[in-house]
């Protein structure tokens, strides 16, 4: 299928606006609401140009932008097609979001350095996009190691021993895979294939030998370590030392997502779902993620730490989002794809939910949560809808991807696949459910008993994940825009 | 005028030297704007001869209008009018930067500092544009003679360290001496292109295999090439500020420059391959100082000494991508010479700017530094993902070619070398950035979002080169796709 290319600055122009936004954060850093204004007015200008560009793709055209050649070849070079218009959407959609609830939480846990807090927080947000936007593995690459070294200072906020030993193993994980594994994977990916440019049919079909592509199919699985794959995924629980927004939009959206976008973007785009299927990598990989499902679902079982049970569950469900690349069939493919949209409205209702109970009642603990749902009933009501949509249960967005990947695994004859799931859910249910229960239902824990004072925080925390929790509804019964791209998407991989 | 540029690059700081006592003698403060002025003319005329290679290809320049091979000729080609040109500029930025740096630390020693100053980029620049083996070592002397004056007016230790670098110097100058005197003895020529169209017929000649052996084990030494690197860290770690920050960038550099030349020109390319197989020699040595390079770096308490480790290890990517005998790899070797030189002096220019501010080269003397000096906190990060090779930082790009080169040479080993450098680089440039970031500020959350307004920050004079260099940093990254295809690809020797 031809697609018609389209010569537009809006990518960079998405890419680029964050940052200028950080040289007014911090020209008005004396002002902070001054400050806080210019990321709001960033983060709207942002998803504007993100979402003009989405009448372009649906006539299934491709929006393409180069800045530079940096090698014969290779160029940093924008173009965006549907699955990173798709992620675009979802990240500059959410800064919105997460930007108010920033303000809410920074200000009433009265925060340090809440400059720097909100200046590396764009840059963070601009490296999402340009790993969206990216055109070829290069681009892709420079934005990846960028979004890497910009969250260091975030993951890393409270300065204090704990965060300095996560930062270590933050850094550690991410770019101790991307040097010894991402790399070299993308510079063999050069030397055979002569170019990095995603393709919709991959680039490395019948260019290597066949171990050849093996060893490239494991560099890139093990060299992505954003997408917290098991045994890279130790990084993602520690990096909840930091402050609750930066796990809402980076470890639940921006930075892991970023990861799985980029894990899918290489198996589709530069290998092509045909080759890995010739060489039943694509057996491999939905067997080997299929174990982290099940132990990161596991793992949250038993954590008490509200933020670090989130993790495990995303540790999770990051990997159901790989499955896309592995179940070969239409619907497999779709029901990953959008369950990186699914997952993260819903993952991230739950992450700010766990921001407003430790603003409103300063905990932290999921065994102390006995009755605070009689006390934050908004809060404890979202965390139910973020809940549900992330098990997968009607009437919330989450369910829609899991349908899919449910058939997919179907139509692609994986039966153990489809087990793997329930059971998954299951799981899911498993451990978020008490949470829930006992919050409304059980008798008040030592930490609230005496509390009078324990409420609802500010608004500017409650309505953001009022939204959130909203959207995560509605998107079951209207899951457009993202699914149209999905599907032109998963479409532009199939035909021709 | 333009005719002359070529010998005016060299005769510019030559001229200036010689007047800098008197005008000493008359005003001392007369001495730094009369180096600016001499190193601004010669960085001038540097650029002019770069233009007129790239538009009339290659200059011979005869010195007094005598012919050659009778007669001293300068060859300016693609390859050393563009090591002229970074050698002019970088001496004319720290010569910038070392204003305060020398009152601070020889207040009674300033004219005699500028006079040797300019006797030692005279010497570098001739190294570079000469093209006659002897005259080479003239200039050879001249650096190394001026650079020992200078480095001896270091610290306490600085006396004795450069006397053990004054022994392996020297003994490094006698090798390649008598490594010429063979030559001249085998062949009766001087001149680097007389030598070259003579030497194929006696290629068989015991005496030019000892004289080629006797070249390189020569510059080997003055570069630090493991083993021959045991004068380097204490001599470039008690050196004055300044000193470190011309020589350590820049003395390693044109020694890989004349290894270059004298593998790739004077001799012919498969003299080194097939006759004398030295690159396979090479290329071990140059994984050795690598791997040796970065783990003592590691080990190292003094900023200054392990950013001497930092770059034994750097020589070493240049040596290696020498070694690797195919375009890619000297390309990379050749590109590296620019990006580390800038690397190095942005290192060791934050070592000036640390020691003038906080009173010495320790590693917990930075405590706190991101705080009190954030400007030249933010221009060593910059380096320091240069030398991680995180895109789009010019150190990335010289890894680039190195490891195509080395996967088209199969040198896997090489590759292997480079990556876990690129680890230990980031777990160094962390272990740094960890004790400038956190401090004290473990107990520091009063709810100050400003930051303290304790900034107190090294001088502008050092301050502006710094930023410089950062700037270059990237926009040699950015741009070197420019600088390959534009100078670079017709300095690599043609028939490789």
């Amino acid at each position: 299928m031809d697609m018609e290319i389209i010569t537009s600055i809006k990518p960079l122009l998405a890419t680029v606006t964050p940052l200028l936004c950080i040289l007014l954060i911090i020209l008005s850093r004396r002002i902070p609401n001054l400050r806080e204004l210019w990321t709001i007015i960033a983060s709207l200008v942002t998803f504007s140009i993100v979402a003009s560009m989405v009448k372009t793709l649906y006539t299934s055209k491709i929006i393409a932008y180069k800045l530079v050649e940096v090698y014969p070849g290779v160029d940093i070079a924008f173009r965006v097609d549907a699955f990173g218009l798709f992620f675009a959407l979802l990240s500059s959609f959410l800064w919105i979001v997460v930007s108010f609830y920033s303000i809410g939480y920074m200000r009433s846990l009265d925060e340090h350095s809440q400059t720097r807090y909100f200046a590396f927080f764009a840059v963070a947000i601009s490296s999402a996009l340009g790993v969206a936007f990216s055109s070829n593995l290069f681009t892709l690459y420079l934005f990846y190691e960028i979004l890497t070294v910009c969250t260091y200072p975030l993951v890393t906020h409270n300065q204090n021993n704990e965060a300095r030993s996560s930062g270590r193993m933050y850094l550690g994980y991410l770019l101790g895979t991307s040097v010894a594994f991402f790399l070299p994977a993308i510079l063999f990916t050069y030397y055979f294939a002569g170019t990095l440019d995603f393709s919709p049919h991959g680039i490395l079909n019948g260019k290597a030998s066949n171990g050849m592509i093996t060893f490239l199919f494991l560099l890139f699985l093990f060299g992505i370590g954003k997408a917290a794959i098991m045994p890279f995924n130790g990084w993602l629980p520690r990096a909840m030392v930091a402050p609750t927004p930066v796990s809402a939009l980076l470890h639940a959206v921006a930075v892991v997502k970023a990861g799985v976008f980029c894990q899918l973007r290489v198996y589709f785009n530069i290998f092509g779902v045909e080759l890995l299927h010739n060489q039943n990598l694509d057996i491999f990989l939905i067997y080997f993620v299929s174990i982290t499902i099940l132990l990161g679902s596991l793992f949250a079982l038993k954590q008490d730490d509200i933020k670090a049970m989130l993790a495990y569950s995303t540790i999770s469900q990051l990997s159901y989002i790989i499955l896309a690349a592995g179940l070969y069939s239409y619907h497999g493919m779709l029901g990953g794809v959008v369950h990186i949209v699914m997952h993260g409205f819903g993952k991230i209702t739950l992450f700010m939910c766990a921001g407003s109970i430790l603003c409103g009642a300063r905990i932290k603990k999921i065994s102390r949560l006995g009755g605070i749902g009689r006390r934050m009933p908004i809060t404890m009501l979202a965390f139910l809808f973020g809940a549900l949509s992330v098990a997968g249960i009607p009437p919330f967005g989450g369910f829609m991807s899991k349908w899919f990947l449910a058939l997919g695994s179907i139509e692609a004859h994986q039966w153990p696949i489809l087990v793997v799931l329930l059971t998954s859910t299951l799981l899911n249910l498993g451990y978020f459910m008490p949470v829930v229960f006992i919050s409304f239902f059980g008798k008040d824990s030592e930490s609230i008993k005496g509390y009078p004072d324990i409420r609802e925080p500010s608004p500017f925390i409650v309505a953001p994940l009022a939204f959130t929790a909203l959207v995560s509804l509605a998107l079951f019964f209207y899951p457009y825009p993202f699914l149209y791209l999905a599907e032109i998407f998963v479409k532009s991989m199939m035909g021709g | 005028m333009i005719d002359q540029a070529p010998i005016l690059v060299v005769i510019f700081p030559l001229i200036f030297a010689v007047v800098t006592p008197l005008l000493g003698w008359w005003k001392k403060d007369l001495c730094y704007p009369w180096v600016i002025l001499a190193l601004s003319l010669s960085s001038v005329c540097s650029i002019i001869t770069l233009k007129e290679v790239l538009g009339n290809g290659v200059i011979h320049y005869h010195l007094g209008g005598w012919e050659p091979p009778w007669g001293i000729e300068y060859v300016i080609d693609h390859l050393n009018s563009f090591i002229l040109v970074l050698v002019a500029s970088i001496s004319l930025l720290v010569a910038i930067s070392s204003k305060r740096l020398v009152e601070e630390e020889n207040p009674d020693k300033v004219v005699y500092f500028y006079t040797l100053f300019l006797l030692q980029v005279t010497g570098f620049l001739g190294i570079v544009a000469t093209g006659d083996l002897f005259n080479l070592y003239v200039f050879l002397e001249i650096a190394s003679l001026a650079g020992y004056a200078l480095i001896a007016v270091g610290e306490e230790h600085a006396p004795f360290a450069t006397f053990r670098y004054l022994v392996m110097g020297t003994i490094g100058a006698c090798f390649y001496l008598l490594g010429v005197g063979y030559l001249y003895m085998a062949t009766g020529s001087l001149n680097m292109a007389d030598v070259a169209q003579i030497l194929p017929d006696i290629y068989s000649s015991k005496v030019v295999m000892v004289a080629f052996i006797f070249l390189l084990v020569g510059v080997a030494i003055k570069m630090a090439l493991f083993p021959l690197h045991a004068w380097l860290p204490d001599a470039y770690t008690y050196a004055p500020s300044a000193t470190s920050a011309l020589v350590a960038p820049l003395m390693t550099k044109v020694s890989v420059y004349v290894m270059i030349r004298i593998i790739y020109t004077v001799f012919k390319p498969y003299y080194s391959i097939e006759i004398l197989p030295v690159n396979l020699i090479l290329g071990w040595l140059a994984v050795i100082a690598i791997l040796y390079g970065v783990i003592m770096a590691l080990r190292q308490v003094d900023i200054k000494r392990m950013f001497c480790y930092i770059l034994i290890a750097e020589i070493g990517y240049m040596v290696g991508g020498v070694g690797l005998a195919n375009r890619l790899g000297v390309t990379g070797a050749i590109l590296h010479i620019m990006n580390d030189a800038l690397m190095i002096t942005g290192l060791f220019l934050v070592a000036g700017a640390v020691v003038y501010k906080l009173g010495g080269h320790n590693i917990n003397q930075l405590r706190d530094a991101f705080k009190k000096m954030p400007f030249s906190m933010a221009a060593f990060a910059v380096v320091g993902l240069s030398l991680i090779g995180v895109p789009p930082t010019c150190g990335f790009f010289s890894k680039w070619y190195l490891i195509l080169g080395a996967i088209e040479a199969e040198n896997w080993i090489f590759i292997v070398a480079l990556l876990l450098s690129s680890a230990i680089n980031a777990i160094l440039f962390f272990k740094i950035v960890e004790i400038a970031y956190y401090g004290k500020a473990s107990h520091a959350h009063n709810g100050d979002s400003h930051g303290g307004n304790t900034i107190d920050e090294a001088p502008v004079s050092i301050l502006i080169p710094l930023g410089v260099v950062a700037l270059a940093i990237i926009l040699a990254g950015i741009f070197s796709g420019k600088i390959v295809s534009g100078i670079l690809q017709f300095a690599v020797p043609p028939n490789l």
